[in-house]
């Protein structure tokens, strides 16, 4: 792979490059810990209010302080903000890593570091630029205590200057960050300053990356993936919210706090919604059943260590058929594996969780955007269904920084799903809970607590007929399996339909879903550009597979499915799904080391299997 | 069925609803169990008391006892859910809907063994719900094998001797914050009757173990959890009385030999103690009364403690007084404007 990385690189011509505008990758190299988050994102917002499309990940460890951290900024003037394998521009500000990180890049890169590392000896074949941080930092900040978290500020400076972004941009961006504190504001622009004015009178540029203004981002919005997912759950109406801190998806319910907190209390001054921490992931989704079993729209989040163990509870809610929306914020697998680090291996244990014969409706969301409408669509498809529904996002997605258009309001309104009411039962004088009246699977049910003497009816995990009364007979047991299998065909046209971004250009087709789909839009220009290779390409979206995806592999003679994960799980439920002789065509490119997935390992993986 | 001339206008409660009203399906529990007393004894309490069965939630985890809420109040929804984990469910029941009466049935393995972890945050939650555990020191419906709450020494039919101490459930839920903690025995009719009936005019957890015998797998001798056993055992702290709100108080009580506990709703616990000094509204002397219990191999029953007055866990979320649950879409989303302002604040 290196020897690729290498070949794609310009020759270092140093001094003599053509100037390269809105096209790189920055990385900061510091330690978790001291602060670097806020001068990453004033770097990100800086660029973005430049009007170039970017994007921002977060490498970092599962530890508190002290650790190794990477952050890295893409901009890009074609809009491509999956990461990039190659760093163009190294921040250095870790000791620690610093020699490894620079021994790392590829030939022209640029690297500033702090003097004393001392590592412009390392290589004769990058740009270096030494600050000496520790003497600037001094001049801007008296109190020695705060000279730590200030320090970062400085290398924003510089970078504005070597890349020529706006100082008014850095400026804005700082008070932005620091809204709520002027004195912080203003002692971070002062270090920011420092390091502009300090760059502009003695580094010499010689780097060929520069920003220049575009109109790219006007009106968009950046977020992460989680903070979307919290505003969708609000604007979803939801009212009961259980969870139990995990990483990467405790912030989904820390921000849907703040925001419920702030949009969703009554003119009486009480919540319209109910937050509580559980004990355990065991008692998060047992208070969902419990909530979604007595009306309410109820969540939790979550991430594969709590799939797991909330798998016996997921059968009593397809068993018993309850509603509930589980955000599965999908990180480094099996066991505690990477818990900081992104993965799409949570598809085939979440889409069957529970034993028995399970099958859960999966929904998979590629951007922030749809964080916020699948979350609409959860609750929608889980009270419709009264099953539960996992919504599949990763933590790419979930805490890193994404561009968006702003979201749209949801138009349609919110669905209950088939619910009697003491009016409904006053008409027909009594229903029968598990009974298929309409012919797609779904029963009726009522809440507890609605007021007539036929309301009630008894759930229970155990085997059970129509009337939801306890039967072990054979008969009774396979009709209501088939039913409940037949709510699943009906969700094959209700859940979302895949993205057909490309159908008739090629006899290859690549199939991917999630977050892998930004790195599958930049590998196909570059297996067009490059290799001449056209292909087409569908996103999925959800789980039970739809027909448009049958199709696309009828069609193509070859199916790339690409996905964050070691054993093709997708792949795998595609071949339970397709004709068997179809099955042939299915090739897996998957990709387990838990880095947001980049073009380029797309592209080589794609070409070396069409043997290129 | 004999021909009788004229039947009898069937009693009807506050309400206006006969006992029957009240009644469930036939229990396919073994005859004698305890646990189909306790389920009479629910029947007669929430007849009593007037509760309109629609309003009641029925909640249970897995085993004996877990099945028993099929047998009373048909009237009423009913969730049989997971092993040892109804507590999260109805803990969920009552997010969702807070006019709703969560009456749980448990059993010592369903809460002191596998479901200890759930049973030691609902009580810390004093969730407003009555929590009964149908506590029979044995595994019915595996066919006998030992729980959590089993005595120490106590012996199974097959000789078996438990060499592990019982978790005292009611000292743990007084430690942990259950705000009316009490144990009772299925055979004792009128002391099961009037705890379920303040349990009833309870806001907050109630935790009520009641000893209940497992005629077939927990009932010879060397049990601790016998019919005879109790009989001979049995140490009651109190005589209980208990007065509901709607009803007119006709005798005085002497306050040197009786504690009255106002509860939430008006009604009025009456204690008449049968132990010099005892104070059921005092934590600390209530679990140190419990250990004395261990030491001297009594089995103690009464109320051991109340406190009428603490939050509940729906008053510190500050939910609004509607059900969460049927709450309208105006209310539950936001408008459009709002969301323009969370763009806003992200541009």
């Amino acid at each position: 792979m290196a020897t690729t990385d290498v070949a794609l690189q310009d020759a270092p011509g140093r001094l003599e490059r053509k100037p390269i505008v809105n096209d790189m990758s920055i990385q900061v190299a510091t330690v978790n810990g001291s602060g670097s988050q806020s001068s990453n994102t004033v770097l990100l917002r800086s660029i973005f209010q430049m009007g170039v499309p970017v994007s921002g990940k977060n490498l970092f460890p599962s530890n508190i302080a002290g650790l190794p951290t990477w952050y890295t900024i893409r901009a890009n003037k074609d809009g491509y903000i999956a990461r990039k394998k190659e760093i163009d521009f190294l921040i250095a500000m870790n000791a620690e890593t610093a020699q490894e990180d620079v021994m790392s890049l590829a030939p022209g890169a640029a690297a500033l570091y702090d003097e004393p590392l001392n590592l412009s000896t390392l290589r004769s074949d990058l740009v270096f630029y030494a600050v000496p941080y520790d003497k600037l930092v001094a001049t801007v900040c008296p109190e020695a205590k705060l000279r730590k978290l200030v320090k970062n500020m400085i290398y924003v400076g510089v970078v504005a200057k070597l890349l020529d972004i706006d100082v008014a941009e850095v400026e804005k961006a700082i008070h932005r960050q620091f809204a709520k504190k002027a004195k912080a504001a203003n002692l971070n622009m002062a270090a920011a300053q420092a390091g502009f004015d300090y760059a502009a009178a003695n580094l010499k540029k010689q780097d060929p990356f520069h920003i220049a203004r575009m109109d790219k981002t006007k009106g968009k919005i950046i977020i992460d993936g989680n903070a979307a997912a919290a505003l969708g759950c609000m604007f979803a109406g939801v009212t009961v919210v259980t969870w139990y801190p995990i990483t990467p998806s405790s912030s989904l319910v820390e921000t849907l706090i703040d925001y419920m907190k702030e949009h969703r209390i009554g003119p009486d001054g009480k919540a319209t919604f109910a937050i509580v921490q559980a004990e355990d992931e065991l008692a998060a989704i047992g208070m969902v059943i419990g909530g979604g079993w007595a009306g309410a729209r109820s969540m939790t989040a979550t991430a594969g260590p709590g799939i797991s163990l909330m798998a016996e509870f997921a059968g009593l809610a397809y068993y018993t058929e309850v509603p509930g929306v589980i955000w599965d914020i999908q990180r480094v697998g099996p066991s505690t594996g990477l818990p900081t680090r992104t993965s799409q291996g949570d598809i085939l244990s979440t889409a069957f969780l529970s034993h028995g014969d399970t099958k859960n409706i999966l929904l998979i969301p590629s951007s922030v955007s749809e964080c916020f409408d699948m979350a609409q669509d959860a609750f929608n498809l889980a009270e419709q269904f009264q099953t539960l529904v996992f919504v599949m996002s990763d933590l790419d997605l979930g805490m890193n920084n994404w561009m968006s258009d702003p979201f749209q309001y949801p138009e349609t309104p919110i669905k209950r799903g088939k619910v009697l009411s003491e009016e409904d039962l006053d008409r027909l004088g009594g229903f029968a809970r598990y009974k298929d009246v309409d012919g797609d699977g779904i029963g009726y049910r009522t809440l507890p607590g609605t007021d007539h003497p036929a309301a009630a009816y008894f759930s229970r995990g155990s085997g059970h007929n129509e009337k939801s009364q306890y039967s072990e007979r054979p008969d009774d047991f396979e009709r209501n399996m088939e039913r409940i299998n037949r709510k699943f065909e009906t969700a094959r046209s209700f859940v979302p339909r895949p993205e057909l971004i490309s159908a008739d250009k090629s006899k290859i087709g690549i199939i991917a879903y999630g977050t892998s789909h930004w790195a599958i839009v930049e590998s196909r220009d570059q297996l067009s550009m490059e290799y001449k290779c056209e292909t087409d390409y569908l996103r999925l979206r959800a789980y039970p597979l739809t027909r448009e995806v049958h199709e696309f592999v009828e069609k193509h003679e070859r199916v790339y499915l690409v996905e964050q994960n070691r054993d093709a799980q997708m792949l795998s439920l595609l071949k339970l799904d397709i004709r068997p002789e179809l099955i042939t065509r299915l090739r897996s490119v998957s990709h387990i080391h838990g880095l947001p997935l980049d073009a380029r390992s797309v592209t080589d993986q794609i070409m070396t299997m069409e043997g290129k | 069925m004999a021909t009788t001339p004229s039947t009898p206008a069937p009693k009807l409660n506050r309400i206006g609803l006969s006992v029957l009203e009240y009644k469930g399906g036939k229990t396919t529990l073994c005859a004698g169990c305890g646990h189909n007393a306790i389920s009479e004894r629910i029947v007669d309490a929430m007849y009593e008391m007037g509760v309109k069965p629609e309003r009641v939630a029925k909640l249970s985890g897995i085993g004996c006892s877990s099945k028993s809420p099929a047998y009373f109040m048909s009237r009423s929804h009913s969730f049989n859910s997971v092993h040892g984990r109804m507590p999260s469910v109805a803990t969920g029941a009552m997010l969702a809907n807070r006019n709703l009466l969560a009456l749980g049935v448990s059993g010592d393995g369903d809460s002191a063994s596998i479901g200890i972890g759930q049973f030691v945050h609902l009580m810390r939650r004093n969730l407003p719900m009555i929590y009964i555990i149908e506590d029979n020191g044995v595994y019915g419906l595996t066919k006998g094998q030992f729980s959590a709450t089993a005595d120490l020494g106590s012996k199974l039919k097959t000789g078996v001797v438990n060499d592990l101490p019982a978790i005292d459930t009611c000292a743990l839920a007084i430690e942990l914050g259950a705000t009316f903690v009490g144990r009772s025995f299925s055979g004792d009719k009128r002391q099961l009757h009037s705890m379920l009936k303040a349990a009833i005019a309870h806001k907050g957890t109630v935790m009520l173990d009641v000893i209940s015998p497992c005629v077939t797998f927990n009932d010879h001798d060397g049990s601790t959890k016998s019919y005879k056993y109790m009989k001979d055992h049995e140490e009651p702290l109190q005589d209980i009385n208990f007065v509901p709100h709607f009803e007119e108080i006709d005798v005085e009580y002497d306050a040197g030999t009786t504690i009255e506990v106002t509860m939430h709703d008006g009604s009025r616990l009456r204690l008449r103690k049968l132990e010099e000094g005892y104070d059921p509204t005092h934590r600390i002397d209530a679990i140190h009364r419990l250990l004395e219990a261990h030491e001297k191999q009594e089995v103690l029953t009464g109320v051991f403690y109340v406190d009428p007055k603490a939050p509940s866990f729906l008053d510190l979320l500050n939910m609004t007084d509607q059900p969460l649950a049927t709450l309208p879409e105006s209310v539950t989303r936001p408008s459009r404007e709002v969301l323009e302002q969370c763009m806003e604040e992200l541009r």
